[in-house]
């Protein structure tokens, strides 16, 4: 079964990096972020050796990873482009952006488009509030976004990516 | 006009070797992530470019914002007469500034005068915002030039006794939200006996409207440590933690290549400035919780576990972090604390109002003509910052409705903006200060909809550990949903309210205890709102 036996790279990759945080308190976020950085998602298959490095149980380790939602059980598009959706955005116009980018894109938000260039995800709050809307896109911060800034950075961010 | 400064000559020095070059011109543009989501990397490197084309030497520094952010990407040139400000700047105009005089303060459609003597800077009284904007947040030669350890170098001339007893007399109070003396939460840690204890500082700040904590961050890290260090020589810490969300990945950036910069300074780690104390730092980084803003569950989520709220008591001051006595104070606690020590208790305790005392960082969020943080003393009115400052609503419409506080705060109607901005007289009028985020909706806001998203919110982030909150959420959504669709309106207003009164009293934390404010402010102040669609669906 592949949740027990995880590709031996991985699983060494995986080991290399708890190692790295071993005089760290509390260090699963830190090692799950790396992890993440790496993959760019978070294998089920790490988790059985995640619990056998850090002395957890597989379950304490699932909790985690499925507790937050940055953490990805599956592989982002090329593309990720995250659109705050909190109080302040909402007020200048943010679910007209969200309605615009699922029209374009063709998905919801949560998804990737089937070619895998771009995923749609929210967020609450990205800390622009005085210029909203406001978004992430590959980790950027933009900010005064409207539907026509929208489809300019999606051209530009998918060319480049 | 164009050049006709006239200061190109006095900006010409001679140096030893004979050679003479000009002296470079010091123009700052902002490094602070709104300033960034503008374009502000753009207009630096434009700057650059267009600068070394005219042949006129630059030096770019990139500063943190003055927290002016409808003037964003705001350019900075030092001339004689002050820093001259222009605001907001477009990549592609920069050649054009510069053709106009730009590197010489030139008067131009965007040139805003001294930036100091600006009526929205001028009027504020910065104290923990003091640096924001003005230095280098990575210079520590900048931030020593400008005050920086002053208020570290007295609190090591201090028994931490005294430290604590000078945070209590200022009457500092928690600046995330909750308002907590910050001096008895301290002396709550010093008297608790432990060979290990820690500070944490929450900078977890995920409120809709607010973003003060970033921009201190990232514009004047230095200030977070120092405060972090004076708060672990006050309570016998060793370690600390800044516990950051991951939505502020420039702030984690800044934060660690500070806190690199301190230890290479002799400002963190073993026997700091010469004296006894030993205390390191550590940013750790959250995953998208909302919750983790909570202290006990930021606790939880940095000892590697779900963000899951912990019961109080025992209270962290006693039972933290690792079960240890630790300090939790929100950024901007922390960030006032130097100021504190620099200036004596006195000082900050004279301004402010009843029991809020000091400063406050309001931040003006949403659909604001003029947004931006304005730090000044409690008491100034809602009505005095939305208005003389902000300059009413962007799109220029009525204002309706403002939240303040984040999602967790009530709506006001724009009817009720004559309160005084301090803990007190928010708390009188069934309102909540909270962090100091102002948000405001112009008349097309639905306000049966911000309701429901109040809910949504809560639903989506609640720990799931108390029933009233990760259930409630969820059944309150659905009866606002029946209350709009006109089924059994009465009958379903009635169960929101014993809904919300049930999340009110019976959770375990604020999440849960406060989703309530925004949705029975609402219905109390906008109630059409939730009725007018099936009465118009009914009409013949």
């Amino acid at each position: 079964m592949a949740v027990d036996s995880p590709d031996a790279s991985v699983k060494d990759r995986v080991r290399a990096l708890v190692a790295a945080h071993r005089g760290d308190r509390g260090a699963l976020l830190p090692i799950l972020h790396r992890i993440q950085a790496e993959f760019g998602w978070i294998d089920q298959q790490v988790v059985p050796v995640l619990a056998a490095e850090l002395n957890l149980s597989r379950a304490d380790v699932h909790g985690v990873i499925t507790f937050y939602t940055d953490f990805r059980s599956e592989p982002a598009g090329r593309t990720t482009v995250k659109l705050c959706r909190a109080e302040a955005c909402q007020s200048v116009g943010a679910e007209k952006v969200v309605a615009h980018a699922e029209q374009v894109l063709g998905i919801k938000v949560g998804q990737t488009t089937p070619d895998g260039s771009v995923t749609l995800e929210q967020v609450f709050c990205l800390g622009n509030c005085a210029l909203g809307p406001a978004a992430q896109v590959n980790g950027r911060v933009v900010g005064r976004l409207d539907p026509r800034r929208l489809d300019a950075l999606l051209v530009t961010e998918t060319v480049n990516s | 006009m164009t050049t006709g400064h006239g200061n190109g000559e006095a900006m010409t020095t001679s140096h030893g070797n004979g050679e003479t070059m000009t002296t470079p011109v010091t123009v700052y543009v902002p490094r602070d992530s709104a300033a960034l989501s503008v374009g502000a990397d753009q207009v630096a490197a434009a700057i650059q470019r267009e600068a070394a084309l005219a042949g006129r030497p630059v030096e770019v520094v990139r500063n943190g914002s003055r927290g002016m952010l409808w003037l964003e990407p705001l350019v900075e040139v030092e001339t004689a007469r002050g820093r001259i400000g222009y605001g907001p700047v477009d990549p592609d105009e920069v050649a054009g500034l510069v053709a106009a005089g730009l590197l010489d303060g030139a008067d131009h459609e965007l040139n805003q005068g001294v930036v100091e003597e600006l009526p929205w800077l001028r009027d504020q009284t910065r104290i923990c915002f003091a640096r924001v904007g003005v230095t280098d947040p990575l210079s520590p030669q900048d931030y020593v030039a400008h005050g920086g350890l002053a208020g570290l170098r007295r609190a090591l001339d201090l028994t931490p006794a005294e430290v604590v007893a000078e945070v209590t007399e200022s009457g500092l109070r928690g600046r995330g939200g909750a308002g907590f003396p910050a001096g008895i939460k301290w002396k709550t840690v010093l008297d608790t006996p432990g060979p290990l204890k820690f500070v944490c500082c929450n900078a977890d700040e995920g409120d809709s409207g607010t973003f003060a904590d970033r921009m201190l961050m990232e514009g004047d890290p230095f200030t977070l440590i120092e405060g972090m260090t004076i708060a672990a020589h006050a309570v016998g810490a060793s370690e600390g933690y800044l516990y950051v969300r991951s939505e502020y990945p420039d702030a984690v950036r800044t934060l660690r290549q500070a806190i690199d910069i301190a230890r290479a300074q002799g400002w963190l780690g073993e026997r700091i400035l010469g004296s006894e104390l030993t205390f390191d730092l550590f940013v750790r980084v959250g995953a998208g919780a909302y919750i983790c803003g909570e202290e006990t569950a930021m606790l939880e989520s940095l000892e590697g576990k779900r963000g899951m709220v912990r019961a109080k008591p025992p209270i962290p001051a006693i039972t933290g972090l690792f079960g240890k006595p630790t300090v939790v104070n929100n950024v901007l606690t922390l960030g006032s604390v130097p100021a504190i020590l620099a200036n004596g208790a006195a000082a900050y305790r004279d301004l402010g109002v009843e029991r809020s005392r000091g400063t406050q960082v309001f931040q003006l969020a949403g659909n604001i003509a003029r947004g931006g943080v304005f730090e000044t003393a409690f008491g100034i009115t809602l009505h005095d910052l939305i208005y003389t400052y902000g300059g009413g609503t962007r799109t220029g419409r009525p204002l309706r409705a403002v939240q303040v506080g984040g999602p967790l705060g009530q709506y006001l109607p724009a009817a009720n903006l004559d309160l005084p901005m301090d803990y007190e007289a928010f708390a009188a009028a069934d309102a909540m200060l909270g962090h100091g985020g102002i948000v405001v909706f112009d008349d097309t806001v639905d306000m049966a909809s911000m309701a429901r998203f109040a809910m949504e919110f809560c639903a989506e982030e609640s720990c799931g550990k108390c029933t009233p909150c990760r259930v409630g959420a969820v059944r309150g959504v659905e009866v606002i949903d029946r209350i709009v669709a006109g089924e059994d309106p009465d009958g379903n207003l009635a169960l929101l309210g014993d809904l919300c009164e049930l999340m009110t009293e019976g959770s375990l934390c604020a999440m849960g205890g406060l989703t309530p404010n925004p949705v029975r402010s609402a219905l109390l102040h906008f109630p059409d709102d939730f009725t007018a669609r099936y009465e118009e669906a009914r009409r013949p």
